[in-house]
């Protein structure tokens, strides 16, 4: 269709919408934004009879390419490390994408822009593209990688994992509270414009360097979708712009949203990126420097940054934090150190790291290896059952740390952590905004106006709360996540599957209990929480 | 000079990590485990559908994160007071995923445009009566404004709020069946603009604003987009006002009086919508069916539909009486008002039966 023809063909279709006069559609999910004085933004023109042939085509490309893989026997040069954190990553996003489709009625319902309501309800069916592509690619995994356990439980395991919960916010935020704060800035400005780009463009190209071009094939498929979307964000922004009623509500949502996502998907992004691959060419890009081109460049440079001549305060000091904790506080590696810690709860085997990572981390990140180095090297002696427990009930001078309230990763840069009741309850963050987000945000009132719409953090926040005082086996066994053997479990520090003896059962990570962090703190006098308080925060983390 | 850098590349290494390369634990666990499928082998549909929208009931054991302002996040149950003893029973037997959505609607894309390019060659439009012309700018024109509301404030909002991700994915494919089908029916019109007919492209407006044979389908689809419970609005929409409105004017009228006035492209369009419905009313159906006929709440659904057939209905009716006048409006006029009326009367009432509820009394005054 030609440029005029589809610019006649828009205009055509803008035809379809009027003013309703009998009955005003139902609130059903509210905001306490304005759009009173809005003037109406167009987004990226889209109509149904190019979209849906340009889809198809798009797809025939992703199905042809998983034919050709399976046909080429991709998986006899996939990375196993790789893969395994697949496990992780592909139960959670398919979650967010059907929840990105949820949340178009409610941007809808708060929007008045006809333009706009077809751009959303198209990327609506973009979501549920993206959702159920993703699913199966993660079937074509399960059915084709050795190690099937974890894909074969994969949304169950999402769903009662402590790496899912984190994850879930990805999705539960774009559709829960204020429908601008949930489907405009946490959903599009933020977690589409700044972060899919780490997700679906740094992560693929990862994957393709440890042998695995479907993910590539199918996350940039996906990211071809991702600019119309974004479009459709920035355009209700821009509208927003125009009531100075907003301002104050955008500054606040631009803030959580902006530190939740780095919070997140730095976490999950960065830990698969730098310690699921095996390519450690030392020009190969770390996280870190893809963060500096993906995210600080292209996002915070060239899309916040001009935001400014619309008066808005842009979070300028939580991205300059953001990118500290990612060079300087060791984040990635922090989060992955945890999820290592943690194996006998996970889904996926985790690779111990050899001389060749630690030479690469300590070529990218200076200091490396004396803060992290000797942890993995125990992580690698105690890999095997019988002689030893599993590392997380080992002395190899790691606390198991306190989870963030907000965020849910934990607060593994131990001097930041912040400790407040609220609620009537003890609470532990990672970081001062993360307290804010649950003290002051996430409320009725914010600024002294009321905000009735603003969403609450809700659920049972702490994960090991659920598991407080229980036997690890019996953890391990009540969250599902043995083999088909009925002993054998799915989570490994390890990736030797050829002998059987190496493979830890139920029996032997059987006699270690387990304790939540936050019941105990709870548990505390006023002195003795002061002084564990202090003592975890001096096991902190910065260089000296 | 400078220097030229050197390339660099990972290096591929064989890992011999295909499936069946080593038996071990799990090693032939090659299917998803945490629900059962219908039958005994799962589908794909269940498989990339089945519990990717968690559900506290299920296995979501941390409950749901985020809460709204005044009352709790997720997908609760209380949004609607249709009841089920099991959600998560109903599968769509249209089976939409991502491949079906795209093949299906191309498909459709590839025949209207088809159709319509013909018209053009063989200029189609040149042989139709005055009446006919008035008829679609008039009566079609107004109609795409019900199917374009229906797509972007009844069903998108319905795939919010459904219980699990198979109720919301059928609506969220129904919702895109109606924008695809509303603005085909806005581009046929602009495509009439454009021929060298008597054709006023922008009289629809008027028409769906003003006209009084529209207003009360009009006043029925604003009222739809009022409606707070998803599961009434699904009812509502697909049950009631498809069979007892959209029915009539596409199938009962439009199908059946194009050809006989010289137009063989009409049909060819709203016939695409009628297939849309086909399959909308498939998941429909089975979704209601489900409702009727379960063991524990069966029967309280039944008497809260029959409420809602007692809103709805009349005001259908009023909708469908009050388009009776287009009836008369096309040259060829060979079907009657009350017998297209009787013929959707008759289909809505084998729904009903098929579904387990009694026809209200409206439908036989």
């Amino acid at each position: 269709m030609s440029r005029q023809s589809l610019t006649k063909a828009h205009a055509k279709i803008t035809e379809l919408s009027w003013e309703p006069t009998f009955a005003t559609p139902a609130t059903r999910f509210g905001t306490d934004y304005t759009f009173e004085k809005a003037p109406k933004k167009d987004p990226l023109k889209q109509i149904m009879r190019s979209y849906f042939p340009m889809e198809e085509e798009k797809d025939n490309r992703v199905y042809g390419a998983m034919d050709g893989a399976i046909r080429g026997n991709m998986f006899r040069q996939v990375q196993q490390r790789w893969l395994e954190w697949q496990k992780l990553f592909l139960s959670i996003i398919p979650f967010p994408e059907i929840s990105a489709a949820r949340a178009m009625p409610m941007a809808i319902d708060a929007v008045p822009n006809p333009e706009i309501h077809n751009g959303l309800a198209v990327q609506m069916i973009d979501e549920v593209r993206h959702s159920t592509i993703q699913m199966n690619l993660k079937r074509l995994y399960m059915n084709n990688y050795i190690d099937p356990a974890g894909f074969d439980m994969t949304e169950k395991a999402f769903a009662n994992n402590y790496a899912g919960t984190i994850g879930r916010q990805f999705g539960e935020g774009f559709i829960t509270g204020d429908a601008i704060t949930a489907a405009n800035i946490y959903l599009t400005v933020v977690a589409e414009t700044a972060f899919t780009n780490t997700l679906f463009v740094a992560m693929p190209d990862e994957a393709a360097a440890n042998g695995d071009y479907l993910l590539p094939t199918v996350f940039h498929s996906v990211q071809s979708d991702e600019s119309r979307h974004i479009s459709n964000g920035y355009s209700i922004l821009l509208m927003a712009l125009a009531d100075e009623r907003n301002r104050p509500l955008l500054e606040r949502d631009l803030r959580y949203a902006w530190w939740n996502n780095h919070c997140v998907v730095d976490a999950a992004i960065g830990t698969f990126i730098e310690y699921g691959t095996k390519d450690r060419r030392r020009d190969r890009e770390s996280y870190a420097e893809m963060w500096r081109r993906w995210i600080y460049d292209d996002y915070y440079r060239s899309y916040l940054l001009p935001l400014e001549k619309y008066g808005l305060t842009i979070p300028h000091d939580l991205v300059e934090e953001a990118w500290n904790r990612i060079t300087n506080k060791g984040y990635v590696h922090e989060v992955a150190r945890f999820f290592a810690t943690g194996w006998p709860v996970n889904y996926w085997r985790i690779d111990a790291m050899t001389d060749k990572d630690f030479e690469w981390f300590e070529h990218k990140y200076p200091g490396w290896y004396s803060k992290y180095g000797k942890w993995w090297e125990n992580y690698n002696r105690l890999a095997y059952p019988g002689r030893n427990k599993p590392i997380a009930f080992e002395e190899v001078g790691y606390q198991y740390p306190h989870r963030c309230w907000t965020c849910m990763v934990p607060a593994l840069i131990r001097e930041d952590m912040v400790v407040e009741k609220v609620d009537d309850q003890w609470r532990t963050y990672c970081s001062e905004t993360c307290y804010w987000t649950d003290a002051v945000a996430f409320r009725g009132e914010y600024d002294g106006r009321p905000t009735p719409n603003m969403g609450r953090l809700t659920g049972f926040r702490e994960w090991e709360t659920l598991h407080h005082n229980k036997d690890l086996a019996d953890i391990v066994q009540d969250l599902g996540y043995v083999r088909d053997d009925g002993k054998t479990l799915i989570g490994q520090p390890h990736l030797d599957l050829d002998d059987p003896k190496k493979l830890w059962t139920l029996d032997d990570v059987r006699g270690n209990t387990f304790m939540s962090p936050n019941v105990l703190l709870n548990e505390m006098s006023d002195a003795e929480r002061a002084a564990h308080v202090a003592a975890y925060r001096a096991n902190g983390t910065t260089a000296a | 000079m400078t220097e030229t850098k050197q390339r660099s590349f990972p290096t591929i290494e064989f890992t011999d990590s295909e499936a069946g390369a080593l038996e071990f634990p799990s090693s032939t666990s090659r299917a998803y485990n945490y629900y059962k499928p219908a039958k005994l082998r799962a589908t794909m549909y269940e498989d990339v559908t089945v519990d990717v929208q968690p559900d506290p009931e299920r296995h979501l054991s941390q409950g749901w994160i985020y809460g709204f302002g005044d009352g709790p996040g997720g997908y609760p149950k209380e949004w609607t007071a249709a009841k089920s003893s099991n959600w998560h029973a109903f599968l769509d037997p249209n089976e939409e995923w991502d491949q079906t959505i795209y093949r299906n609607n191309s498909a459709v894309v590839h025949q209207v445009d088809l159709c319509l390019q013909n018209a053009k060659r063989a200029r189609a439009y040149d042989s139709w009566n005055p009446a006919w012309l008035k008829f679609i700018e008039r009566n079609l024109g107004a109609w795409m404004h019900a199917e374009n509301g229906l797509a972007l404030h009844v069903f998108t909002s319905i795939q919010r709020s459904g219980p699990t991700n198979m109720i919301n994915t059928a609506v969220a494919v129904n919702a895109a069946h109606k924008m695809r089908f509303a603005q085909d029916l806005a581009l046929f019109n602009l495509d009439l603009s454009e021929a060298d007919v008597p054709f006023d492209g922008g009289a629809h407006k008027e028409v769906w604003k003003s006209a009084p044979e529209w207003q009360p389908t009009r006043e029925v689809v604003e009222r739809l987009t009022a409606v707070g419970d998803w599961c009434e609005l699904l009812f509502a929409a697909n049950i009631v006002f498809e069979q007892l409105v959209g029915s009539l004017f596409r199938t009962e009228l439009v199908m059946q009086i194009a050809a006989r006035n010289g137009d063989y492209i009409t049909p060819t369009i709203v016939g695409t919508g009628e297939h849309d419905y086909d399959r909308d009313l498939g998941y429909t159906r089975n979704l209601f069916r489900l409702l009727t006929r379960d063991a524990e709440y069966g029967e309280t659904n039944k008497v809260l539909f029959g409420e809602w057939l007692a809103i709805w209905v009349p005001r259908c009716l009023d909708a469908a009486h009050a388009l009776q006048p287009i009836w008369s409006q096309p040259a060829e006029k060979s079907v009657t008002f009350a017998s297209s009326l009787d013929a959707a009367k008759q289909k809505f009432r084998s729904l009903l039966e098929d579904l387990g509820l009694d026809s209200p009394k409206e439908l036989d005054q």
